[in-house]
């Protein structure tokens, strides 16, 4: 465990060293950006609607009866945007994102792909890390974003749809405006540009761990999510209690 | 990378000293010498699991030994500008191509990614080394679409690309019918004859190496047993030597 932490830091160094080619692998950055969209896109907008209807049917009635109508709306835009859209997308594309990497790369390495590059004097962090690590540490903001806004207006539909809640659409947004400023929202979205990065260097860390042929690339699948998302969680909270301050 | 790589014809010398490797408690390397001068077509042959491939592995810097060192033209492989100094090539025995790329973007790929050449001229080197090896009509195809021996065809495209001075072939011809293995051994030849490569076959394929090796050396269980001229590997009465180079089908009678 400790000997990975301190090699995928030592990756996370390497990356940041390689930087300055990404202009030319700009190609790979954008094909690997739009690959991560085309694969989540939808997946994320579903969550999301749901993860912001669920938020006010669970906290609507309630308030409501309490006479608490017009905080419906700050509440789920708060969690919304502060916490659950970074947090639960950065979970689904460490499954559906990072694990992909971690099996590409896994079994470029099982398959010799990553020692021909080698033997070929191409540097496998410039060719394979680099471009994932620049294309999934811009799409995980934008799709936070976009989760963001389709959670809110999961939360308004089920506002209003729901008889024990029933706050119109347009006053749902109109005290929502009240409660939330620009600052939650990029509070969000910086956490989920740290969460990339977590993503991006957790799966890439295949590259130099796999071992033991095709069924070694299961297991290190396995691997970079349950810890991309154990170091997610753990980074959340440092994260919130620094931007507590 | 300073000369441009169509002047320096020159193939380079290897030499290995004392090397040995351990992989966890099996001693793979025991202690190999040996020297591949300028020019010369190596051969090295030996049983399955000897550690040829774990050699060849050395040679082109992907291991480190435990002991003793590797010499290219003289300069150890731990010095960092040998691998830009001179150019070596690997054909790995599995082919190792790329498999999210085309066969025509596995054989540029070196050009491509060290901007060496224009699009252009890429694809005209690309379409020209193909031919060589007898695969023009597979620019397009998959690796994955490509039987174990057109695989190995694209991997040797893909080291000529590069201009080698030194190639190491791991077992070649293991996957190829037999007309296919004399048309790879010529290429090799060829190819050594034109630009003068360096090159250093690994092959337990006896024909092919008694037909293009200039010396030959029999390697068992990380030792080398016997070294030579192809006529001297032939008489020598190392019984594992002469086990492995006469070996034949004895017909249930
Ligand atoms: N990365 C490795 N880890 C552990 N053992 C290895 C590794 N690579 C090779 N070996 C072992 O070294 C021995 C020689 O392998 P190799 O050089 O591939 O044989 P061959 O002469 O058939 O090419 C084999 O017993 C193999 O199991
Ligand atoms: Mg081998």
């Amino acid at each position: 465990m400790f000997q990975n932490i301190g090699e995928m830091v030592l990756l996370f160094w390497r990356t940041l060293r390689a930087l300055p080619q990404v202009w030319r692998q700009r190609e790979k950055v954008f094909e690997q950006f739009f690959e991560i969209g085309n694969a989540s896109l939808l997946m994320v907008a579903v969550l999301s609607f749901f993860i912001g209807g669920v938020l006010a049917l669970q906290t609507g009635p309630t308030m409501v009866e309490r006479g608490l109508t017009n905080f419906v709306s700050g509440l789920v835009g708060i969690s919304m945007a502060r916490e659950l859209a970074p947090i639960m997308m950065a979970i689904l594309i460490a499954g559906r994102i990072g694990s992909a990497m971690a099996a590409e790369i896994g079994s470029m390495r099982v398959y010799q792909e990553i020692d021909a590059l080698r033997t070929m004097n191409i540097n496998p962090v410039n060719y394979l890390v680099l471009p994932r690590l620049i294309a999934i540490t811009f799409a995980l903001p934008m799709l936070v974003t976009f989760a963001i806004l389709v959670g809110w207006l999961g939360g308004a539909v089920v506002a209003k749809a729901t008889p024990a809640i029933d706050i119109p659409i347009q006053s749902f947004f109109e005290s929502m405006k009240i409660m939330i400023d620009l600052r939650d929202v990029a509070n969000g979205v910086f956490k989920s540009w740290c969460f990339a990065w977590i993503i991006g260097i957790v799966s890439c860390h295949q590259v130099l761990v796999t071992r033991g042929g095709p069924r070694g690339i299961g297991r290190s699948v396995t691997k970079a999510v349950v810890n991309s998302i154990v170091l997610i969680v753990m980074f959340d909270y440092v994260l919130t209690r620094l931007l507590l301050e | 990378m300073t000369n441009s790589t169509s002047t320096n014809h020159h193939g380079i010398s290897v030499q290995v000293r004392g090397l040995k490797r351990d992989f966890g408690t099996q001693s793979v390397l025991k202690g190999i010498d040996l020297d591949v001068k300028p020019g010369e077509i190596f051969v090295l042959m030996g049983p399955s699991g000897s550690g040829k491939s774990v050699l060849l592995r050395h040679i082109i810097g992907l291991e480190k030994p435990d002991a003793g060192e590797i010499l290219i033209n003289g300069e150890s492989i731990e010095n960092d500008n040998v691998a830009d100094k001179y150019r070596m090539a690997m054909v790995f025995q599995s082919g190792a191509l790329l498999n999210s790329l085309t066969v025509g973007e596995n054989v540029g790929l070196y050009l491509r990614e060290h901007r060496l050449k224009s699009p252009e001229e890429i694809a005209r080197i690309v379409a020209e080394k193909l031919e060589v090896v007898g695969l023009k009509d597979a620019e397009k195809k998959m690796p994955s679409e490509l039987s174990g021996g057109m695989k190995k065809r694209v991997a040797i495209a893909r080291a000529l690309v590069i201009e080698p001075q030194l190639i190491l072939y791991d077992e070649p011809t293991s996957e190829l019918d037999p007309l296919s293995s004399i048309v790879i051994g010529e290429e090799i030849l060829k190819l050594n004859e034109r630009i003068g490569v360096t090159s250093l076959v690994v092959s337990h394929d006896r024909d092919l190496a008694f037909g293009i090796g200039h010396r030959i050396a029999v390697i068992n269980e990380g030792q080398i047993a016997v070294m030579g001229t192809p006529d001297e590997v032939k008489r020598s009465d190392h019984p594992i030597v002469r086990n492995f180079i006469h070996a034949d089908f004895k017909r249930a009678q």
